[in-house]
């Protein structure tokens, strides 16, 4: 009996996951149905769902008309770049807040966080003019910049929590081992906390991979990355779904393929210091 | 060399004053035992010496020169933690190589060092897994090992068999000692076991609150402790005190008398008593008699096994040689 029941919950658990999945889901799966269809048939009514003519059509026109691949480039020197420059400053202020805290650690730890309660919009302003001032509209520096500034409170609170599962007392040893603060990041804090460091990387980079605003409004041509490639397509004039779809799949493509082969540390990362 | 000063040292955690001003001079190639009961300050003494923690006020010498300002890293003292404090992500032969690595030494000295401490330690079989791959024992020989290859002034020990069972807890306490002799370093060494304190050690720091008790040999504070704490603490079974009348007999406050100087009579004796909880140990009997005029019972050692039942009236007398005596403070009356 008591078995009969756990099996009929499992199978009602199980539909349920995988009911709210394909909900989640379902404007990406619509978004890559929608790229393979004719314009037509991209805005008929009632929709058609797998019954239509697949093209590959709108995928031509998108790579002849854009350069496709300098979006791609753009989108991973920013996103790489933004995420290392990230990690870099994140690690010495994360150790510091996990090894030698103040009484106001977490008091600044919370500010920084606070720092992502703030609408971008209300910076774009001061940040455009410093922008325009420094010549670093439309550069792929200045993203990086804007981005890293973007994702530092997250990387830092990540990293954070991760350095505080290592025990002190093996930074202790490693000190009284005579490694100097330097080396005691390199040889023993950062081998030790690589599968965090891993997930903070990844989860980042995906962050700034997917960002707009700042992308969207800081760029022209030279620096644009993925997310105004697809931009470029919403037209308010003319109806280009099906090439917008075609736009979007390309640019969301890399970022799922990575996400899907590391999914298994992104769901630990995430889930980190969630049991124990 | 390996000869430590500490001149009028204090430590502070905000408001709270956990060592007081205190002086301690420690020899060179001595075998010093910091033993006190938990929160006695006795591993923050040892973490300011290590240079782990900052000192509030005085000064610390190391053969003679000023360290009060020296990083850990350049006081050449080696410690072993509590918890092993190991480099998971390094095999047995990195761990042990890390400090002569910091140290850039050569690498043909390094892996002369490391199969050296190999050898002395037993670790030869492991040299290639990884701490997660060891037992507790072996672990502990890992952290000896990491510290023994940069021939230190002084090795430190923070409770460093706490972690081990009873049996391997004393093999290993056997091997600190053998190295000891072996290596003829410092080492100052942090329990709250008093029988590791007196097995190992050539002097005993006995602390409480952050301050020092008293300081002197093993056998030193077994007959003569300073004052009852001391008397108290060293020492196992634990010294039987009495108040009253039994200590107004004696001409003081409370008098002092160890288990195994109490003889025990079913005829005739100083103070009568009746037997309740019996401990049978083979070698030793330990009773808990019940004294008129007590309120904790008293223990007494008997030698072998002796036939005593519970409820049984019993006679104790103590042996007046090794009767202590003490004052309203608490202190020893000689």
């Amino acid at each position: 009996m008591a078995r009969a029941v756990n099996t009929q919950r499992k199978a009602i658990n199980t539909a349920a996951a995988w009911t709210v999945a394909l909900l989640i889901f379902f404007p990406i799966l619509w978004t890559i149905l929608t790229s393979f269809k004719t314009e037509a048939q991209a805005i008929s009514d009632p929709p058609v769902f797998f019954a239509f003519d697949w093209t590959l059509e709108n995928y031509g026109v998108v790579l002849e008309r854009s350069n496709y691949s300098r979006f791609l480039w753009n989108s991973i020197i920013i996103a790489g770049g933004s995420t290392i420059l990230g990690i870099l400053i994140a690690v010495p202020a994360a150790w510091s807040m996990a090894f030698v805290p103040s009484k106001r650690t977490k008091d600044i730890l919370l500010w920084m966080l606070s720092t992502k309660m703030l609408p971008a919009v209300g910076v774009l302003y001061p940040i455009y003019l410093l922008f325009i001032k420094l010549g670093l509209l439309d550069s792929r520096t200045g993203l990086v910049i804007v981005l890293m500034l973007m994702n530092l409170p997250i990387i830092v609170w990540m990293l954070y929590t991760y350095f505080k599962e290592i025990p002190g007392e093996i930074l202790e040893a490693a000190r009284m081992d005579g490694a100097s603060l330097k080396e005691e990041i390199v040889h023993i804090l950062t081998p030790m906390a690589i599968p965090g460091i891993a997930s903070t990387l990844l989860l980042n980079f995906i962050l700034a991979w997917n960002e707009a605003f700042w992308t969207l409004n800081l760029t022209a041509a030279k620096a644009a990355p993925l997310t105004a490639f697809i931009a470029s397509y919403s037209s308010p004039e003319g109806l280009f779904y099906a090439k917008l779809s075609a736009a979007s799949t390309m640019a969301i493509a890399p970022i799922l393929v990575l996400g899907w082969f590391s999914q298994k540390q992104l769901v630990s990362g995430l889930t980190f210091g969630a049991v124990k | 060399m390996g000869q430590i000063t500490l001149n009028q040292v204090t430590k502070s955690f905000g408001d709270v004053n956990v060592i007081p001003p205190l002086d301690l001079e420690i020899k060179d190639g001595e075998f010093v035992v910091f033993v006190g009961p938990s929160g006695c300050g006795k591993s923050t003494l040892l973490r300011l010496i290590a240079g782990l923690e900052d000192m509030t006020s005085g000064h610390i010498a190391i053969d003679g020169k000023d360290a009060t300002d020296v990083p850990p890293a350049k006081r050449g003292l080696a410690m072993v933690f509590q918890s092993y404090a190991l480099y998971p992500h390094m095999s047995v032969r990195k761990n042990i190589a890390f400090p002569l690595k910091m140290a850039k030494m050569e690498q043909a000295e390094i892996d002369k060092r490391v199969d050296n401490a190999a050898k002395i330690l037993n670790l030869a079989d492991y040299i290639d897994r990884r701490p997660g791959q060891l037992s507790g024992g072996q672990r502990q020989r890992v952290a000896i090992g990491r510290a023994i290859v940069r021939e230190p002034a002084a090795f430190l020990f923070d409770e460093p068999l706490s972690n081990l069972d009873a049996a391997l807890r004393v093999n290993m306490r056997l091997e600190i000692s053998e190295l000891h002799k072996q290596l003829d370093t410092t080492m100052i060494y942090v329990t709250h076991d008093q029988v590791e304190a007196m097995t190992m050690a050539d002097k005993i720091v006995v602390l409480r609150a952050g301050n020092i008790e008293q300081v002197g040999s093993p056998l030193e504070l077994y007959r003569t402790p300073r004052n009852q704490f001391v008397a108290g603490f060293i020492g196992s079974p634990k010294m039987n005190f009495l108040t009253d009348a039994a200590a107004a007999e004696h001409g003081c406050k409370t008098i002092g008398i160890r288990p195994e100087h109490l003889d025990i009579s079913r005829e005739s004796g100083a103070w009568k008593g009746v037997v309740g909880v019996s401990e049978h140990l083979g070698s030793d009997t330990f009773f808990h008699v019940k004294v008129e005029g007590s309120k904790d019972p008293l223990t007494v050692r008997a030698s072998g096994e002796v036939d005593l039942h519970r409820g049984e009236t019993v006679f104790l007398t103590p042996q007046g040689e090794h009767l202590h005596k003490f004052d309203a403070q608490g202190l020893a009356i000689r």
